[in-house]
């Protein structure tokens, strides 16, 4: 498809992966970066668009999110959830396998590529299921689903509970160069467990999921990706405890990769409040203490990246009782906005760090293209008004989920514009 | 009337309770299957004083109870927070006495109705009759006293409340305007 | 005269003066079934379901009379608990209730939080009569009048909770309770069976060894345990638990002073509490059962009147 040029012009220029953070003008043509920085003309067919007063910043991309199709199109589809995307100025989302059927050979991978394009939204990239049906015993096609698109495999909703197999998933993945992904969870430790096990678990008398849980199976994929020099990526960390095992897994060069999600960023277990279950996920929300280590370590670089986790549920599923409803919250479109909020306005984290967490970092995790701005790089951009106030209120959500924890919080900073291979496939409402 | 009255004082309240025990004694023709009833709260004490002067009188001992009718008021959908409920004690079995009620104002009458179902619970007096200090008119059932200390006719939504010392500090018969009630 | 709001559903949110306005309520009540007539017509015509997701003998009878004394009609629904055949869910229940026009729902559900997320969603009265390991408010009140009838006051009085206290909501409605009323409170049990950091999540004493809570309580509420428990788990077996933990005749006659026993029922005797314990002089295992009737009356009779605009508006006792 032949698309015009598109001139992002005044718009301030960040990016962090390039070292650009300044007033200037950015030219896409043909799907790519053709200029950046600067004053520039542009060529006459252009399209233009204002950028004055927002943030230009590479399109963000997120490593791990569920959208449900095949098999639960009624609480999302590939087309509502890249559309959900695009609101949340991610240019790209990775797609866990945990549909039904599985995600776990290249028809499948095909498939979702497929529903993708005709979204015409943010791009989706497969990721692979590690086992076949993710049943943890037999290893998928790796190789084709590779070869049909996958970016990685990952049997995440689920651990990986024989080591044997993760070893033998991260040997056989180093052949292909993908990173596996691990939803690190001890199942007879978290077992029946329906939040953090701690003070708010026993006053409620609910069975809780003890940080151990977690980080039992952080250091044994340390260890493994140590063994077998494959590369390990640690899905959604939520305890202090496995910060400071990914730690020491770096410290001695061991190719460990880990993302953090905005609402262990953000919350805690009190916000669980009176069995609230849009609060109610997995891993659960912890500690302050867990908070803290998890927001420095993002600082630091420990943790290299943020990912949504977005977790759609029909709201019948989620009005029962706390121990009944399904775990997980959306988050495509609240993620840049809560962590602006909560971590940008009070200066614990800058602007350009944020966006390296959200588009270069991982982008650079999962080896795929964009996370920059640089000439020659994929026109994948977004635009964000960084005071722009708002409410969250699900009817204005572009996903089918409205379970978010956050919805009536009034957020600081919203997306304006994404643009995706040099085309505008999302415009906030109101906005020329 | 903007002011508080008292229409009897301690020692007309004394006056007052002889002649309704003299007039107890002469219905129920003595003491023989009488017992006296209080309904709480301020029914109780004047029960134990009449029930005093006629032991004096008749040298025989009178039985006194206790009655709280808060459980069978017919308006407890309508009187907000729930009033406290307080002691019931009937220290005889009613049945076949000849049981005198005994309570401070008859005003509507439904607190005396309420009595009446209540010692249904409890058995079948012979007979029952109601002795009042003061009786204000304005009944909305058809009950009436027998024995009455002083008919007192006052202007709608004026409060009259009878005072003992046991309670009160004080005995008497006190008129006020209306004003904000509690229970 | 402190208000219930619309639901009892725990003793946490609850204040001292109205966990105390509940007891100085019930205790004029329990004159009520010594009566010829055990009946008071003050809330003829109120309709009353008893929605009973879990079995329950005794709670639910307890209920039952205690509606039934008050001059309430009420209806009883036992809901099969198949993980299996799960049936109408909660919300759909809640909304039949409302469309029958049920003055009240007493419930009792294996989860946590069934009860307040029954109370958000309709407008009759909610009562819990347990909910999963959560709070069982109504257990807790009439423990706290059974030991306030013998005491006096429970100000300063040293109570002991025993046995397998992180599955128990009797045990968390005792704590908030007997806190609330000024008794220092302990837990005693296995390690595995008491909830990681209980000092703080509930702010009592643990005692590891029944001999120490023993020395140290003034009265015992011991606890029902669990066959599943030693299926899951959470201790090797029920003789070991009766060998080291039971609240023996042997331990109480160490005792330095005298125990009260409570124990919320049904017994395994023999397990946690020996028979001539349970039936032994300081036993007020019986007191609680009379207590549990005029508790449950005195709630049903303090939740229906919530109309404090009237209250406020001064209409005064029938004259």
């Amino acid at each position: 498809m032949i698309t015009r040029p598109l001139l992002l012009t005044g718009g301030h220029l960040l990016d962090p992966s390039i070292g650009l953070d300044g007033v200037g003008d950015l030219l896409l043509v043909n799907g790519t970066v053709a200029a950046v920085g600067g004053n520039i003309a542009g060529p006459d067919d252009a399209d233009r668009i204002d950028c004055r007063g927002l943030h230009v910043t590479p399109g963000f991309i997120d490593v791990h999110c569920h959208l449900r199709e095949p098999g639960r199109e009624d609480v999302e589809t590939i087309a509502t959830g890249a559309r959900a995307a695009a609101a949340g100025g991610f240019t790209a989302v990775c797609a866990m396998p945990n549909t039904d059927p599985v995600t776990d050979n290249q028809a499948a991978v095909g498939f979702i590529l497929a529903q993708a394009a005709k979204a015409n939204a943010s791009r989706v990239y497969p990721i692979g299921a590690i086992s076949v049906g993710m049943n943890g015993v037999q290893l998928s096609e790796m190789g084709e689903m590779v070869a049909a698109g996958a970016v990685a495999v990952s049997d995440d909703g689920r651990p990986v509970v024989s080591a044997q197999l993760m070893r033998t998933a991260l040997e056989y993945a180093r052949t292909f160069g993908i990173p596996v992904a691990d939803h690190c969870e001890e199942p007879t430790l978290a077992h029946g467990g329906v939040m953090n096990e701690g003070v708010v678990s026993a006053r409620l008398g609910l069975k809780g999921i003890p940080s151990e849980s977690e980080e039992i199976m952080v250091i044994r994929d340390i260890l493994l990706a140590r063994r077998t020099g494959g590369r390990v990526h640690l899905c959604h960390m939520s305890t202090w405890g496995s910060v400071e095992l990914i730690r020491w897994g770096k410290e001695r060069g061991i190719a460990v990769t880990a993302e953090v999600c905005p609402h262990h960023l953000t919350l805690t277990e009190e916000r669980v409040r009176q069995y609230d279950t849009s609060a109610k996920m997995n891993p659960p929300l912890r500690t302050q203490r867990d908070v803290d280590a998890l927001v420095a370590a993002l600082k630091d670089g420990t943790i290299d990246c943020v990912a949504t986790d977005h977790a759609p549920h029909h709201n019948d599923e989620k009005n029962r009782e706390f121990a009944d409803a399904p775990n997980g919250i959306v988050g495509l479109e609240t993620a840049l906005s809560v962590l602006m909020t909560w971590l940008v306005a009070p200066g614990t984290l800058s602007l350009s760090q944020l966006v390296e967490k959200l588009s270069c970092a991982p982008a650079r995790v999962f080896g795929l293209p964009g996370g920059t701005l640089r000439r020659g790089s994929i026109a994948d951009v977004t635009a964000l008004d960084a005071t722009a106030s708002w409410t969250v209120q699900g009817s204005d959500f572009r996903s089918k989920g409205r379970n978010s924890p956050y919805l009536g919080s009034t957020l600081t900073g919203r997306v304006a514009r994404c643009i995706v291979g040099g085309r505008q496939v999302h415009v906030r409402d109101g906005v020329s | 009337m903007t002011a508080t009255e008292t229409i009897l004082d301690a020692r007309a309240c004394e006056r007052t309770l002889r002649r309704m025990a003299d007039e107890i004694v002469e219905r129920t023709a003595g003491t023989d299957s009488l017992v006296l009833v209080g309904i709480q709260r301020r029914g109780v004490q004047l029960a134990a004083r009449l029930a005093t002067l006629i032991e004096e009188r008749e040298g025989k001992p009178v039985p006194r109870g206790a009655l709280d009718i808060t459980l069978y008021r017919d308006d407890l959908q309508t009187v907000g927070p729930r009033p406290l409920v307080g002691a019931t004690e009937l220290p005889v079995d009613i049945n076949d006495k000849q049981v005198v009620i005994v309570d401070d104002v008859l005003y509507t009458g439904r607190t005396v109705r309420a009595a009446l179902d209540e010692l249904a619970d409890f058995g079948r007096p012979a007979r029952i009759l109601l002795a009042v200090l003061i009786d204000r008119g304005g009944q909305e059932l058809p009950i009436r006293a027998d024995v009455i200390g002083k008919v007192v006719t006052v202007p709608a939504g004026s409060q009259v409340d009878v005072r003992v010392s046991e309670l009160d500090g004080d005995d008497s018969v006190v008129i006020s305007p209306a004003k904000a009630r509690g229970t | 005269m402190t208000g219930l709001g619309k639901d009892l559903l725990d003793l946490e949110s609850l204040t001292a003066e109205q966990i105390t306005a509940i007891l100085d309520t019930a205790e004029p009540l329990k004159a009520i079934s010594l009566r010829a007539i055990k009946k008071v017509p003050t809330m003829r015509g109120a309709t009353i379901v008893n929605l009973f997701f879990e079995a329950s003998t005794r709670t639910r009878v307890s209920f039952e009379f205690a509606e039934k004394r008050m001059s309430a009609d009420a209806v009883n629904v036992a809901i099969g608990n198949s993980s299996v055949s799960k049936g109408e869910t909660l919300v759909d229940t809640a909304r039949n209730l409302e469309a029958m026009k049920i003055d009240m729902v007493v419930i009792r559900h294996q989860a946590s939080g069934a009860a307040r997320f029954l109370a958000e969603r309709i407008e009759s009265n909610v009562i819990n009569a347990g909910d999963g390991t959560h709070e069982h408010p109504t257990q807790g009140l009439l423990d706290l009048l059974t030991l306030r009838d013998r005491w006096g006051s429970l100000r300063g009085k040293r109570v002991c909770l025993c046995g397998d206290v992180l599955h128990s909501r009797v045990a968390r409605s005792n704590i908030h309770g007997l806190r609330k009323l000024g008794a220092e409170v302990a837990v005693c049990g296995p390690r595995s069976l008491l909830p990681n950091g209980a000092e703080e999540a509930l702010g009592v004493t643990v005692f590891d060894r029944i001999e120490a809570a023993i020395e140290w309580a003034d009265a015992l509420n011991i606890l029902r345990l669990q066959l599943e428990r030693m299926t899951a788990g959470y201790i090797p077996s029920l003789r070991e638990y009766n060998r080291v933990f039971g609240v023996t005749r042997d331990r109480l006659d160490r005792a330095p002073r005298e125990l009260l026993i409570l124990h919320p029922g049904p017994m395994n005797r023999g397990v946690e509490i020996d028979s001539d314990v349970a039936d032994g002089p300081h036993s007020l295992i019986l007191d609680q059962v009379t207590n549990g009737v005029a508790v449950r009356m005195a709630v049903l009779y303090l939740l229906r009147g919530g109309r404090p605009d009237l209250a406020a508006a001064g209409v005064a006792a029938g004259e």
